[in-house]
């Protein structure tokens, strides 16, 4: 049966000499990994942007040495100025939405775990996926010499409303070539998302192993497919919105900008464009980025807590077909951005309800982990601690999503640090919970070595208490009015108690951030230093346990894993233990004791 | 068996023998079924694209500054010639696969009328570009109004797809012309249900352009 | 550290509440006749939202408290009921509580929204620009003269404008840099955006709408109690967005028609 192998040949050959290995590689795996140090490098940044932030919010006056190096214009003699707080805070958003918490849950370890948890040699398309990485770094290096320009990075945050955005240089400082850079970084980022995407739906319609059946795919896989099928939508809408755009900004069309502006004292040549018109296109895109940050950590943090949890989700169907709700309505609901931004009010309401609705789905979801939980054998290390946390991360940000919902009381909090709050935790912290969860979790597989679990706890603890001392104020701040996007506190009502609250959050976030350094050196010791890890440390059962770690460069060698089971056959009688691995053709026996 | 094992059965060799070719009853491996998912989720990758572009112009040409344009006439001649692109590439398909058994006589006739859709498609090109030509000799230009600000965006959006189409053909042709050497089936069936599809959405395009003089 | 972990929840959680319980970072109080239907209905969502935030936390904590180092031997259980309870309790608890907020609570939005302003409102215009609000009163005639992008100049403080030299409407204009509204008498606020997008956001007045540029909107109020309130913008609008801000004067009627008075004089 020569005909069969010549079917079912390797989608590529091995890879061979270091450029092909580790820098245009077409292997899955390497892929997945330049996304992950693409996303740790960018996190690194954000996070440092956001620690000058809270200390230039805070100590207004206060001398960073170094910080003149970055701009001399932005930060004369180490003191920032109030613009250049605008421009690192539009750079943070940017390169936490779009750098981070997209790359780090989604095409990291989508890149790295959805074909081998399918059973595949590859993706569908290998050298797409290699294009895909390098047109995100491109779109990273394009971001990143806002920096280095004279007029620095722009100042109209990472939701870029038209028209400040549109108009250019005679909006302020950094809108000249800042906003320009960025419009091209995120019309780049979107070709990659869109090939990435692209890639990943094909994959798991077309490339699983024999046996693999669609309900019996981990949820891990379930949430990168649902969020794939989300991204290519979404990414496919921004695409032409940058594009619109950047004809504005340099063709002197007028597709965002209205007739009649006066800005620096100059008549701008526009006319009749629509600010809406942006807005509606960016929330298209933005409400269901919001999704694809954190349905990747639902499935990865659901794949943990039954491996933790030694037995099965109370139903893990209901929790994908929750996920899948969840990237349906996610399509109706992005007018919930603009209640107040003049749209028509009866669309508010329209909007409002499907959004009030995705409480259900993520309810039902928390409910199932939460009853899950009941009765189970509760492995704690650092990947399931960062599991659990993830829970409590998210009903913290839902509960006040549950606010914002509802137009009216979004008349008072709009525009306030309450939303802040609410998006940095359900959004960025319970996301990123997901990645740290995943990493603990597979970086074993991915490194072939074990990460210090002490480490990782001393991490989660300080990361999990820091993380509600930094987020929980700004609920505070906002129900009393504080507005978000000030560089600087001017206003009548910020009393004492309010400035001491600031202060509380910028020691926290300070402290929190430090932390994130012992993540940092433990992932770069036990890269090189760490236990030599087993195959299957965690005694799990999905295929990617199945190969040794770390995997070789066509991931299951010359075997074809067939799948007998569905992913999760945990407390039960196995030959290796209360487990039973999808590939193992023995029956598993309930333990009926 | 032993004689078609020796074919990769996914790949069409050509010039061959006049030897029945296994691929054509062998089903479709997992890679096919793959860029055939592939190319449907591109599809709609690109009419979501096309579509946000239309509410654009529909949330903007509600404004008093829409301005007025008339067509170039070219554009009529464009349109049937991307439309007979359609014809002449599926003929070649019929030729070069399709079921059917391939001598070397038909793959001849398949790459002829290769290189006829990608003579059709250059001359398309051409012709949106004399298109642009001629508006810019009526004044009209990107930023005129939004009226020309979309046709131009519309058009060179759909041409740059276009080109990209044409880039797969020229490659195919390549594969065909050259002797002994092969290609695979149905990146020849995508790359003409892209072709197709870009014909169907430039008909679409024009439409709408007509519709918003 | 399993069971640290929920001690160390039960307490994040508790803590977190606290400030929320005693009310110890109140919301300015309701200036305006449609703002205790707001407030009401933030209480509201923060009594449904706060206990389940404490109820979800603390469930989480107990379940790892109790069900990490388990006994060897000891059998594991499953939740009585499996998910079609909790597939039941979400969509029947969440779902009262949609449509107690969500259709219910949709009054205070319709009051400002859906409802015209009285035919006797206050018609001031508000106009934003980079970065200072400036407003504009009708004068005798009740007619705005109309805005000449072309002839706004700053440095003469034709901060609108306007052509008094043509138009007659213009001339009688009043231009303030200080909302001044009579209490208990409904105004209606045009909005309009000089350059890019800003926001009118008066904290004690429960009101937050943005200046679109190019589509001139409206909100009506009615504000209740004499005072001098801040407005600011919401809406990030460039370098000096945190500076933006002017102050809304509430006026018993008879201060308002001396002030009136007054402007009217000074033309």
């Amino acid at each position: 049966m020569q005909e069969t192998s010549a079917q079912q040949g390797h989608v590529h050959a091995p890879p061979e000499g270091f450029i092909r290995k580790h820098v245009f590689s077409l292997d899955h795996k390497v892929i997945g990994k330049q996304y992950y140090a693409l996303a740790l490098v960018a996190v690194f940044v954000g996070m440092f942007l956001s620690w000058l932030m809270r200390i230039h919010l805070v100590w207004p006056n206060a001398k960073i040495p170094g910080l003149e190096l970055l701009s001399k214009v932005g930060a004369p003699g180490g003191v920032m100025t109030p613009e250049y707080y605008l421009s690192l805070l539009t750079m943070h958003g940017t390169l936490m939405v779009f750098f981070v918490l997209t790359n780090a849950p989604f095409a990291a370890f989508g890149n790295y775990f959805l074909p081998i948890q399918i059973g595949a040699e590859d993706m569908a398309f290998p050298r797409f996926n290699m294009m895909s990485f390098w047109t995100t770094f491109l779109a990273f290096v394009v971001l990143i010499m806002a920096f280095f320009i004279p007029d620095g990075p722009p100042i109209a945050g990472w939701t870029s409303y038209s028209p400040l955005m549109a108009v250019g240089k005679d909006a302020g400082p950094g809108m000249q070539w800042g906003a320009s850079l960025w419009g091209i970084s995120i019309a780049i980022f979107c070709i990659a998302s869109l090939l990435g995407s692209l890639n990943f739906i094909a994959t798991t319609l077309d490339l699983r192993a024999k046996g693999m059946t669609l309900m019996r795919m981990p949820i891990s896989t379930w949430a990168w497919f649902i969020t794939s099928c989300i991204s290519l939508l979404a990414f496919a809408v921004l695409l032409p919105a940058c594009i619109l755009l950047i004809l504005d900004r340099h063709a002197g069309t007028s597709f965002f900008i209205p007739a009649g502006l006066v800005i620096s004292d100059k008549l701008q040549p526009h006319s009749g464009g629509s600010p809406l018109l942006w807005q509606h296109l960016f929330w298209f895109f933005g409400h269901p980025e919001v999704y694809i940050a954190i349905l990747p950590a639902m499935g990865i943090v659901s794949h943990i807590l039954i491996n933790s949890m030694r037995k099965p989700l109370l139903s893990a169907k209901v929790v994908i077909y929750s996920m899948m709700s969840i990237g349906f309505l996610s399509y109706m609901v992005w007018g919930h951005h603009m209640f107040v931004s003049g749209m028509n009010p009866m669309s508010s309401l329209a909007f409002s309800f499907p959004t009030l609705t995705i409480t259900i789905p993520a309810t039902i979801m928390t409910l199932i982990w939460l009853g899950s939980l009941y009765g189970a054998d509760i492995q704690i290390n650092s990947a399931s601690l960062f599991a659990l946390g993830f829970i409590s991360m998210f009903v913290s940000g839902g509960v006040s999503g549950f606010f914002l919902a509802q137009p009216s009381i979004d008349i008072y909090l709009h525009g306030t640090y309450f939303v802040v709050g609410h998006f940095h935790m359900v959004m960025g912290v319970a996301a990123l919970f997901g990645v740290f969860a995943g990493t603990y979790f597979w970086f074993p597989k991915m490194s072939g070595r074990m990460m210090n679990d002490s480490w990782g706890k001393l991490h989660f603890l300080i990361t999990f208490i820091g993380t509600y001392c930094i987020f929980m104020p700004f609920h505070y701040l906002g129900l009393v009015g504080n507005v978000r996007r000030y560089s600087s506190f001017v206003d009548d009502f910020m009393g004492p108690d309010l400035m001491n609250l600031h202060r509380f959050i910028t020691i926290s976030a300070l402290i929190t951030g430090a932390a994130q350094f012992i993540f940092l050196f433990n992932l770069i010791y036990s890269r090189f230093k760490g236990a030599m890890a087993p195959d299957n440390p965690w005694n799990a059962t999905t295929l990617e346990w199945s190969m040794p770690s770390p995997p070789p460069w066509n991931n299951f060698g010359d075997r074809h894993p067939i799948v007998y089971h569905d992913p999760y056959q945990y407390g039960v009688k196995g030959s290796k233990g209360d487990f039973v691995m999808q590939d193992s053709p023995e029956q598993a026996i309930a333990s009926g004791d | 068996m032993s004689s078609a094992s020796t074919v990769n059965s996914h790949a069409v060799t050509l010039p061959a023998s006049s030897r029945p070719l296994a691929s054509t009853v062998v089903a479709a491996t997992s890679a096919d079924r793959a860029s055939r998912s592939g190319i449907w989720l591109g599809l709609f990758t690109i009419t979501m694209s096309f579509a946000a572009f239309t509410s654009a112009l529909f949330v903007r040409e509600g404004t008093t500054d829409w301005g007025h344009i008339v067509l170039p006439s070219i554009l009529y001649f464009n349109t049937f010639l991307l439309l007979c692109s359609s014809g002449t590439i599926e003929i070649s398909r019929r030729y070069l696969s399709g079921g059917r058994l391939i001598d070397t006589q038909e793959s001849r006739k398949g790459s002829v009328w290769l290189l006829f859709t990608l003579a059709l498609g250059l001359a398309f090109c051409v012709g949106q570009y004399m298109a642009w030509q001629q508006l810019r000799a009526q004044g009209l230009y990107l930023a005129t109004n939004p009226n020309s600000s979309f046709f131009y965006v519309l058009t060179f959006m759909h041409v740059l797809h276009l080109l990209a189409g044409i880039a797969v053909l020229a490659y195919l042709t390549g594969r065909v012309l050259a002797s002994h050497s092969t290609f695979r089936r149905s990146l020849f069936d995508n790359a003409a249900i892209y072709w197709h599809f870009l014909g169907i959405l430039w008909v679409y395009l024009f439409a709408l352009c007509l519709m918003k003089l | 550290m399993g069971k640290i972990f929920a001690v160390v929840l039960v307490i994040v959680a508790l803590v977190s509440a606290y400030p929320i319980i005693v009310n110890k970072y109140a919301m300015p109080e309701d200036i305006s006749t449609h703002g205790h239907m707001i407030d009401d209905q933030l209480h509201e969502t923060m009594w449904e939202a706060g206990l389940s935030f404490i109820g979800a936390q603390l469930v989480l904590a107990f379940f790892v408290w109790s069900f990490t180092n388990r006994k060897v031997g000891s059998p594991l259980k499953s939740f009585p009921g499996g998910a079609r309870v909790m597939v039941i309790a979400a969509i029947v608890l969440v779902g009262t509580e949609i449509l107690a907020l969500g259709v219910v609570g949709q009054k205070a939005w319709a009051t400002v929204y859906f409802t015209a302003p009285k035919p006797d409102a206050l018609q001031i215009q508000s106009q934003a620009g980079q970065f200072a609000f400036y407003f504009r009163y009708p004068g005798a005639d009740g007619k705005f003269g109309a805005i000449h992008p072309d002839k706004i100049d700053e440095g003469n403080q034709n901060y609108f404008g306007l052509d008094p030299a043509n138009e007659v409407e213009a001339r009688d204009d009043i231009v303030s840099g200080e909302l001044v509204i009579p209490a208990n008498r409904e105004v209606q606020l045009l909005m309009h955006a000089k350059d890019v997008g800003h926001s009118f956001y008066v904290r004690e007045l429960r009101i937050q709408q943005d200046f679109v540029p190019g589509l001139d909107l409206a909100v009506h109020f009615t504000a209740t109690k004499v005072g001098k309130y801040e407005i600011v913008c919401t809406q990030l609008c460039g370098l000096g967005h945190y500076n933006m801000k002017a102050y809304l004067n509430v006026m018993s009627p008879e201060d308002y028609d001396k002030w009136m008075k007054a402007q009217e004089a000074a033309q």
